[in-house]
C-alpha cells in the first residue's frame, strides 16, 4: 500500500513540477526580452568582451527591478494582494470550465463565448429586475450560469447529434456571442438611457457581490473556490465524474463499458458552459458593475492557458488562475514604475503556455525523469 | 546462401530484448523461429532485416560481415521480409506492386506495363507461385496477396526469406499452399526463416527449431520433438496445451500437468446431456444483419441460438464479419435486420448499458482500445461498467472504499500480477490485462459472455487461465460464444462452431467435425461439400491437429 501512495504522489509532483518549471523558464525568457529591449542595457552588451561587469550589472537591475515591482504589484501589501485575487477570480472560474471539458476529452475554446452570454444574462437581470438584495444576487447569479449553459450545452448537443468538432463550434460561437453583445447594446433592453456607446446601466446594489476586508475584492472569489471545490468533488467522488473521466480517457473503452457518450459530451459542456458563465456573473455583477462590449477582456482566452497550466486538474486550475491573477495584477505595477510594457505579462503567460505545450522541452532543461505511465488527457481534445 | 548471427544483442532501456542470440541457417533450410509474444523473435528479424541496430555482435552472409542500417541494405545483401501486415498497394496490380521501386520504363519515363507482367509471369513460374500479374491486389484473397509479398521478395534477388507469423491471416488451406511454396523455394536454394508461435505448424514445416525465451536461444531441435516438449522450452515449464471442454470440473482443482487427461466416455455422455436440449437458450439470433457505409452486408443473415451450459465458437478467417457480429450482439454497431433476444426477451433496439444490465459479459476484441482504460488505475478499470452499481456507486457517490474492497478480492482471485491496485492499467502485461477485462465481466452474474478473441496476443501461461476460466463460466450455466481465428482454440472449447464467410454463416457443425472440413468451410465451401473434398485432399497440418 505504501509504494501506491508513493507511486501516485510521485505523479501528482511530477504534474506540479512540470507546471512550476514551465513558470521559470518564461520568468528566465522574460528577462532576456527586458534586456533586449531596453536600448541602454543592449548598448553595455556591445563592451561586454571589453568590460563584463557593466552588462551584468546593468542587465540584472533592470531585470531584478521590473520583477520587483511585478511581486510587488501582485503581493505587497492588501490592495496588490486583493487586486490578485480580483483579476484571478474569473480566470478560475473559466479555468475550471475549460479543465473540466479537459477531462471529458473535450478542447472547449469557447469559453469566451460563454463568458460574454453569462455576464449578459446576470447584468440584464441585475440592471432591469427590481428584487431584495440576497435574493436579486442569486437569481442574477443563477441566469448568469443559464446563460452560460446553454452557449456550452448547444456545443455538446451538436458534438453529440452530428459529430460536429467542439473546436470549430466554440470559436464560431464566441464570434456569434461578440457580436450578440454588440449588438445588444444597442438596444432598448441593454443600453444606457441617453448614451449612444456601447453601455448598459449598472446593476443595481441589490445584484452585486459584497466586498470582502473594505477593498475591491468582492464574494466572487469565493464563490470561485467553492466552484473548484464542486468540480473536485464531481470529478473525484461522483459516479458522473468517473463516466466523464472514462470517456476523456479512452471513449471506446467508455462506450464498451455502457456509457452514452454523447449525452456525456452534452453535460459536461453544459457544466463547462456553465462554469465560464459564472466567470462573466463575476465580472459584471462584482467588478464592472455596468456591461460593455469589453468585459469579456481576454479572459476566456487566458482561462484556456489557465486550464493548461493547472493540467487539467481544480486545484492546479485554482493555482494557475492566481499566477495568471498576480500575473495581471502585478504586470500593471511594473508597467508604472518601471515602464516595462504591460505586453511583456502577455509574452510570459505565451510562453508558459508554450513550454506546457512541450513537456518533453521542459523535462530536457530540468532533467525531470519522465513519468512511466501516459500523461494527462490534455492532448486528447484535438482527436478525440 | 549461408546465415550466422553471432552474440546478436539488442536492448531497450533495462530490457533485453534479444541476449547473445547465436543462429546459424544453412543454405536451403526451413529454420522455425518459435518463441512466445515478445520473446524477442521480431526484435532479432528486424535487426537481421536492417530496421534495428544491434548493440553488440555480427550478421554474417556466407561467412562475410554485414552492416545493413537500413531495410535497402539488407535487400541488397539477398534477405526478404514478408511482413505480417503486408505492405502492399491496393488499387495496384500484382505486377505493379511486385515492381514498385524498380520500375522499368520506356523513353520518356513512361511505364513499361508490358514488361512489368512479363517478368512477374517469369519469376511466378520458376518458383512455382501462381499469381495473375494483372489482377488488382485489392480484389484478390489473402493468401494470394501473401504470394505477391513473396514474390516481391524474390524479385530483389532474396536468398534469405523472413516470414513473420504468416499463418495467421490464412486459412488452413492457405496454409497448406504457403507450405508447398515453401518447399518449392527450399528446392530452389532459398533459405527460410519463419516465425510462429503455433507449434502445431513448426512440426509440418521445418527443417530444425529454434525455440527463443526472454531474448535467449533455449535450444535447437529437430521437428520430431513433440508438442510438450516445445511448449515446454517455449514456456520454460510444463504446460497443459489444451483446457478440454469436457473436463474443465476436473481439469480446475488439478495443477497444469503435462498432458490432457481424456474425459472417460461417462464424463463426457454426462456433459453432453447437460448441454443438450435439458437447458433454456440464452441467446437467440435470428436473420441479423450489418451494413458497412458502403452498404455492404458485413453480417448477412445470421441465425443461430446458444443455450445455458454451452459454448458456439465462430470460425473463420479474421475480417468475415466476426467483429460486426459480436458488436452488433453488445448494441455497439447499428443493425439494419434482425432480432436479437436475451433469455427470451427482445434486445435487440437496447442500448449497450442496457445489454450490459440485463446479463451480458462482454470481452472485447481489442482490449487496450475497448476493454480498458489504460490509464486508469486497475481499482478503476475493474468497475468501468459497474461503478453505477452498488456498493461502488450509490445516488451519484463514487464509494472509493467498495472500489478499493473490491479490487482486492479480484486481484487475489484472478491472480492479477500489478505492483498495485493503483498502477495504472496500461503498465500491465497483456496477460494481466487481460486478467482485469476478464475478472471485471465475470464478477456479477451472467446469461451470456461474449468473448471476442480472449486469448489474442497472450503467453501460454495466461491462455491456459482464460481459457478456464471461460470453460468454468459455462459449467455456471452462462451461454457462450467465442470468436477466434485460431482454429486450435475453436475446437478445443467450443460444444458448437459456427463458422463465417463473408458475413454468412456457412454451417453450425459439432466440435469433432475434422480439421479440414472446417479449414474448407472458413474459405466458404459449405459443410457437405467440405466433407467430400477434405476426405479427397486431407492437408498436411489437417492430419496433424485430428491425431492429437
Amino acid at each position: 500500500m505504501r509504494l501506491a501512495e508513493h507511486v501516485r504522489r510521485m505523479s501528482w509532483l511530477y504534474e506540479v513540477t512540470i507546471s512550476a518549471a514551465a513558470v521559470v523558464l518564461a520568468l528566465v525568457a522574460g528577462a532576456v526580452l527586458i534586456i533586449v529591449s531596453n536600448p541602454a542595457v543592449v548598448a553595455t552588451w556591445g563592451y561586454f568582451f571589453d568590460y563584463p561587469p557593466d552588462a551584468l550589472a546593468a542587465s540584472w537591475t533592470v531585470v531584478s527591478d521590473a520583477y520587483a515591482a511585478l511581486f510587488l504589484g501582485a503581493f505587497g501589501g492588501l490592495r496588490a494582494l486583493s487586486n490578485t485575487l480580483i483579476h484571478a477570480t474569473p480566470l478560475i472560474c473559466a479555468g475550471l470550465g475549460v479543465s473540466l471539458a479537459f477531462r471529458a476529452g473535450l478542447f472547449n475554446i469557447g469559453a469566451q463565448g460563454q463568458l460574454i452570454v453569462g455576464a449578459m444574462a446576470a447584468g440584464w437581470v441585475g440592471f432591469t429586475v427590481q428584487l431584495p438584495p440576497v435574493l436579486h444576487l442569486v437569481v442574477a447569479v443563477v441566469a448568469g450560469l443559464l446563460g452560460g449553459a446553454v452557449w456550452g450545452g448547444v456545443v455538446g448537443l451538436l458534438k453529440a447529434r452530428t459529430g460536429a468538432h467542439e473546436v470549430i463550434l466554440t470559436i464560431m460561437l464566441n464570434y456569434v456571442a461578440l457580436y450578440l453583445l454588440q449588438w445588444s447594446l444597442t438596444t432598448e433592453a441593454f443600453q444606457r438611457p441617453g448614451r449612444d456607446d456601447p453601455i448598459s446601466p449598472e446593476v443595481h446594489p441589490s445584484a452585486q457581490f459584497p466586498h470582502l476586508f473594505d477593498t475591491r475584492l468582492h464574494m466572487g472569489f469565493l464563490v470561485a473556490l467553492a466552484a473548484a471545490v464542486a468540480v473536485w468533488w464531481l470529478l473525484a467522488r461522483s459516479t458522473a465524474g468517473f463516466e466523464l473521466r472514462t470517456v476523456g480517457a479512452n471513449p471506446h473503452a467508455a462506450r464498451t463499458a455502457g456509457m452514452n457518450v454523447g449525452r456525456v459530451y452534452t453535460f459536461v459542456m453544459l457544466l463547462a458552459g456553465a462554469l465560464a458563465g459564472l466567470a462573466g456573473t463575476q465580472q459584471v455583477l462584482g467588478t464592472t458593475y455596468p456591461l460593455t462590449d469589453g468585459i469579456a477582456g481576454t479572459i476566456g482566452f487566458d482561462a484556456i492557458t489557465v486550464a493548461l497550466l493547472g493540467r487539467g486538474s481544480p486545484l492546479g486550475t485554482v493555482a494557475a488562475g492566481l499566477v495568471f491573477g498576480a500575473l495581471t495584477a502585478g504586470g500593471l505595477q511594473m508597467q508604472i514604475t518601471t515602464q516595462t510594457p504591460l505586453t511583456l505579462t502577455t509574452v510570459l503567460q505565451a510562453t508558459i503556455v508554450l513550454f506546457i505545450a512541450a513537456p518533453a522541452l521542459v523535462r530536457a532543461v530540468f532533467r525531470i525523469r519522465a513519468r512511466r505511465a501516459t500523461g494527462p488527457v490534455q492532448a486528447l481534445g484535438w482527436n478525440a | 546462401m549461408r546465415l550466422e548471427l553471432e552474440g546478436l544483442t539488442k536492448r531497450f532501456g533495462s530490457l533485453v530484448a534479444c541476449d547473445h542470440i547465436d543462429l546459424t541457417v544453412e543454405p536451403g533450410e526451413i529454420r522455425c523461429l518459435l518463441g512466445e509474444n515478445g520473446a524477442g523473435k521480431t526484435t532479432l528479424m528486424n535487426m537481421l532485416y536492417g530496421l534495428l541496430r544491434p548493440d553488440e555482435g555480427r550478421i554474417l552472409l556466407d561467412g562475410t560481415p554485414q552492416t545493413c542500417t537500413t531495410p535497402r541494405d539488407a535487400i541488397e545483401a539477398g534477405i526478404g521480409m514478408v511482413h505480417q501486415h503486408f505492405m502492399l498497394v491496393p488499387v495496384f496490380t500484382v505486377a505493379e506492386n511486385i515492381m514498385l521501386g524498380r520500375e522499368s520504363t520506356r523513353r520518356l519515363g513512361v511505364l513499361d506495363q508490358r514488361a512489368a507482367e512479363q517478368q512477374v509471369r517469369e519469376l511466378s513460374e520458376r518458383y512455382g507461385l501462381e499469381v495473375d500479374p494483372t489482377a488488382r491486389v485489392e480484389d484478390i484473397s489473402v493468401g494470394v496477396q501473401q504470394r505477391v509479398e513473396i514474390l516481391k521478395a524474390l524479385a530483389n534477388d532474396a536468398k534469405i526469406l523472413i516470414l513473420d507469423e504468416p499463418t495467421a491471416v490464412l486459412t488452413p488451406r492457405e496454409i497448406d499452399d504457403l507450405i508447398e511454396v515453401m518447399r518449392t523455394l527450399k528446392a530452389n536454394g532459398t533459405s527460410i526463416i519463419f516465425i510462429t508461435h503455433k507449434l502445431k505448424e513448426v512440426k509440418a514445416i521445418a527443417d530444425r527449431i529454434t525455440v527463443i525465451r526472454r531474448g535467449k536461444v533455449v535450444d535447437t531441435v529437430g521437428p520430431d520433438a513433440s508438442e510438450a516438449s516445445l511448449a515446454e522450452l517455449m514456456v520454460g515449464r510444463p504446460v497443459q496445451l489444451t483446457v478440454s471442454r469436457r473436463a474443465a470440473a476436473d481439469a480446475d482443482g488439478e495443477p497444469a500437468s503435462g498432458a490432457t487427461a481424456e474425459p472417460s466416455e461417462e464424463q463426457a455422455a454426462e456433459s453432453a446431456d447437460d448441454t443438450s436440449d435439458t437447458r433454456p437458450v440464452q441467446l437467440r439470433v435470428e436473420r441479423l444483419r450489418v451494413v458497412d457505409p458502403a452498404g455492404r452486408a458485413v453480417v448477412d443473415d445470421v441465425s443461430f441460438d446458444i443455450a445455458g451450459g454451452e459454448i458456439l465458437g465462430i470460425a473463420g478467417v479474421q475480417g468475415n464479419g466476426q467483429t460486426e457480429l459480436v458488436e452488433a450482439l453488445m448494441g455497439l454497431t447499428d443493425i439494419a435486420g434482425g432480432v436479437i433476444e436475451l433469455a427470451g426477451q427482445p434486445i435487440t433496439h437496447l442500448e449497450p448499458r442496457a445489454r450490459l444490465d440485463a446479463g451480458i459479459g462482454y470481452i472485447p476484441e481489442d482490449r487496450s482500445h475497448d476493454g480498458l482504460v489504460p490509464t486508469f488505475s486497475v481499482a478503476e478499470n475493474l468497475v468501468l461498467d459497474l461503478f453505477r452499481r452498488k456498493p461502488f456507486g450509490s445516488r451519484g457517490r463514487l464509494s472509493l472504499s467498495a472500489i478499493r474492497t473490491n479490487a482486492e478480492k479480484r486481484i487475489a482471485e484472478f491472480d492479477v500480477r500489478t505492483s498495485s491496485m493503483h498502477a495504472p492499467a496500461g503498465t500491465l502485461s497483456g496477460g494481466n490485462q487481460q486478467k482485469v477485462v476478464l475478472a471485471r465481466e465475470l464478477s456479477r452474474p451472467l446469461k451470456v459472455l461474449l468473448a471476442a478473441h480472449p486469448t489474442r496476443g497472450l503467453d501460454v501461461g495466461s491462455i491456459e487461465f482464460v481459457h478456464r476460466r471461460i470453460v468454468a463460466e459455462r459449467d455456471r450455466g452462462t451461454a457462450v460464444l467465442i470468436v477466434s481465428t485460431e482454429l486450435e482454440e475453436i475446437v478445443a472449447l467450443a460444444d458448437r462452431i459456427a463458422v463465417m464467410y463473408r458475413g454468412r454463416i456457412v454451417g453450425i457443425v459439432d466440435a469433432d467435425t475434422p480439421w479440414d472440413e472446417l479449414g474448407l468451410m472458413m474459405a466458404g465451401v459449405p459443410p457437405e461439400a467440405a466433407a467430400r473434398q477434405a476426405e479427397e485432399h486431407p492437408t498436411v497440418l489437417g492430419a496433424l491437429e485430428d491425431a492429437s
